[in-house]
């Protein structure tokens, strides 16, 4: 159940998007959110979205698996679809007591649905082929500048790395603490709110108290191993733009210029 | 009476990357009032195969009979057979949550929707029978030894009286006394109150004591089952998955190579110890 939420894990198949370096991708993903709110035409979809899917595809990460990502955040969708769809002034349609259908709010509506999609499958790819450590060791590299005007750039990538790390822990712990109390009759299903909510107690309160000890233990395994921040510490394999990085990075000015060039027409 | 499995399949999230047989056409059956071991080294499934015996993992292929009722059938009643077939998960002092050690207890029961009498009846019973003090009821489980965290949560799945008990690796993590104290605990509960038990673990001395047969896993298949006496004589191919035999067994075998003719059917230290007398004594 809680295991079909695929956003933020890493699916481990050998393509040439996982080799990439994951600074390319968190630029290239940043550049593509970004380009997905640039474009005023049609055209600017189509080739977002042929951009996007010859992406998905050289990242042999299975599409079925990556639209399955798109299921936990339907509401987020829903929300903006309905917000776009009444707000929106324009020529009305469809009138019924303070609820107006414009044509306008429908093609907004469609469209900021489909730019939201393109947004987390982009996003959500970056996350399927980049591990958390090689993800955070990316954003610290970019981040470096930050240092001079005092921002902890690495005690944030540290926090991240750990966060990232204990998100599949703690999924598992759900779900093991879930069929234990489910072994002893508890019901997480059925009932209205209130009853619902309380039974959520007896997951929450050995979840918090598991959550706690694994924090425990870490830092005491840290400190063991003299861990004292970001000061002079080296890496066991250093961030190294090669080839087919800089190659990726033209196909990315490539599409960039696609997109400047379809805006003109 | 029975627990029938029959051919039963599990793929984990199958269709992508962590796709994982971990049960391959499982045919078992487990009679009423059997104490029964199970063992394989980890990773094998035995976690995995006792978690669809109370339905919390549905099988991929294959069915499950309990008491000669399918319980995939539409119009089987589930919470029923979580309350039949009580199940102690791995480390289960985890999943303790209320504010005392009675209240604890009292959650299986009270969701089985008995009335109150009745619930601190069982619950005052269960923790009774793994042995808490009185005096230990009104304390945090939070602030109890790891031993006694166990039985509590142990005491949590008896108050709901099952029929069949199945404990998974009860013992993980216990210093020798506690072990002892819980297998025998286990092992009173399966002569006094009749239940029928299946005792997940990984160590064979743990089980060669006290179960009357032994099933033994590997890599998702069932690879022996039979007394743990039949089972330990293939110590060879116990080794070559990844186990052991008792270390009775080896010496056993190891005194007929050089000569004494004791019998190697031995599996307990006792059973050895009267055998060597025995064989001394002519
Ligand atoms: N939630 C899960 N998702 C995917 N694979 C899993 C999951 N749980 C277990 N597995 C895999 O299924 C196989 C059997 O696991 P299982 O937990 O049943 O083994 P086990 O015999 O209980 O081992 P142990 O003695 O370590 O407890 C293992 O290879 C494991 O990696
Ligand atoms: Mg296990």
């Amino acid at each position: 159940m809680i295991r079909d939420i695929t956003i933020g894990q890493y699916y481990p198949v050998d393509s040439l998007l996982h080799k990439l370096d994951p600074r390319v991708k968190l630029i290239g993903t940043i550049l593509y959110i970004f380009s997905l709110f640039a474009f005023s035409n049609y055209y600017g979809y189509i080739v977002a979205a042929v951009f996007l899917f010859s992406i998905i595809k050289l990242s042999k990460v299975p599409l079925k698996f990556i639209l399955r990502g798109l299921k936990a955040v339907v509401v987020l969708f829903v929300f903006t679809a309905t917000f776009n769809l009444f707000l929106t002034p324009g020529t009305t349609i469809f009138e019924y007591g303070f609820i107006k259908i414009t044509i306008e709010g429908i093609i907004t509506a469609v469209l900021m649905t489909i730019r939201l999609t393109f947004l987390i499958l982009g996003s959500s790819l970056m996350t399927f082929t980049t591990t958390p450590n090689n993800l955070t060791d990316g954003l610290e590299s970019l981040l470096n500048p930050l240092k001079k005007i005092k921002v902890p750039v690495h005690e944030i990538s540290m926090m991240m790395s750990i966060a990232l790390r204990f998100i599949p822990i703690l999924m598992e712990e759900t779900d093991k603490i879930m069929k234990a109390q489910m072994a002893r009759g508890a019901d997480f299903e059925t009932g209205g709110l209130v009853k619902r909510a309380k039974s959520l107690i007896p997951l929450l309160v050995p979840l918090f108290v598991s959550a706690f000890r694994r924090a425990n233990d870490l830092a005491m395994a840290m400190e063991a191993r003299c861990y004292r921040g970001g000061e002079g510490r080296t890496k066991m394999k250093p961030l190294k733009y090669t080839r087919r990085d800089i190659l990726a990075f033209l196909v990315l000015m490539l599409y960039i210029a696609a997109l400047v060039v379809i805006n003109r027409l | 009476m029975s627990i029938i499995v029959d051919k039963l399949n599990y793929i984990y999230s199958p269709g992508t990357a962590y796709q994982k047989h971990a049960l391959k056409d499982i045919n078992l059956e487990i009679l009423d009032g059997e104490f029964i071991g199970l063992i394989g080294h980890t990773g094998s499934g035995k976690s995995t195969f006792i978690q669809h015996l109370n339905g919390l993992i549905k099988a991929t292929s294959g069915g499950i009979y309990y008491n000669g009722e399918n319980i995939y059938d539409a119009g089987f009643n589930m919470k029923s057979l979580r309350s039949k077939v009580g199940l102690v998960f791995q480390y289960p002092e985890h999943q303790l949550f209320e504010t005392t050690v009675f209240k604890d207890v009292c959650f299986g029961p009270r969701n089985q929707g008995l009335d109150e009498l009745q619930v601190e009846l069982r619950a005052y019973e269960a923790l009774k029978m793994v042995g808490i003090d009185n005096d230990l009821l009104d304390a945090s489980p939070f602030e109890l030894s790891g031993g006694q965290k166990r039985r509590v949560a142990i005491a949590g799945v008896l108050a709901m009286k099952p029929e069949v008990l199945i404990l998974d690796e009860p013992t993980a993590g216990l210093d020798p006394k506690g072990r002892d104290e819980i297998l025998e605990q286990i092992a009173k509960l399966h002569t006094e109150s009749k239940l029928t038990i299946i005792l997940v673990s990984h160590s064979m001395e743990d089980v060669a004591k006290y179960v009357d047969r032994l099933i033994v896993m590997n890599r998702g298949e069932i690879a022996f089952n039979d007394t743990p006496r039949e089972v330990f004589g293939h110590y060879k191919e116990l080794e070559r998955i990844g186990l052991a035999a008792p270390q009775v067994t080896y010496v056993m075998n190891e005194l007929r190579k050089r000569g004494i003719p004791v019998s190697i059917k031995a599996t307990t230290v006792e059973e050895a110890k009267q055998e060597i007398l025995r064989v001394m004594k002519q």
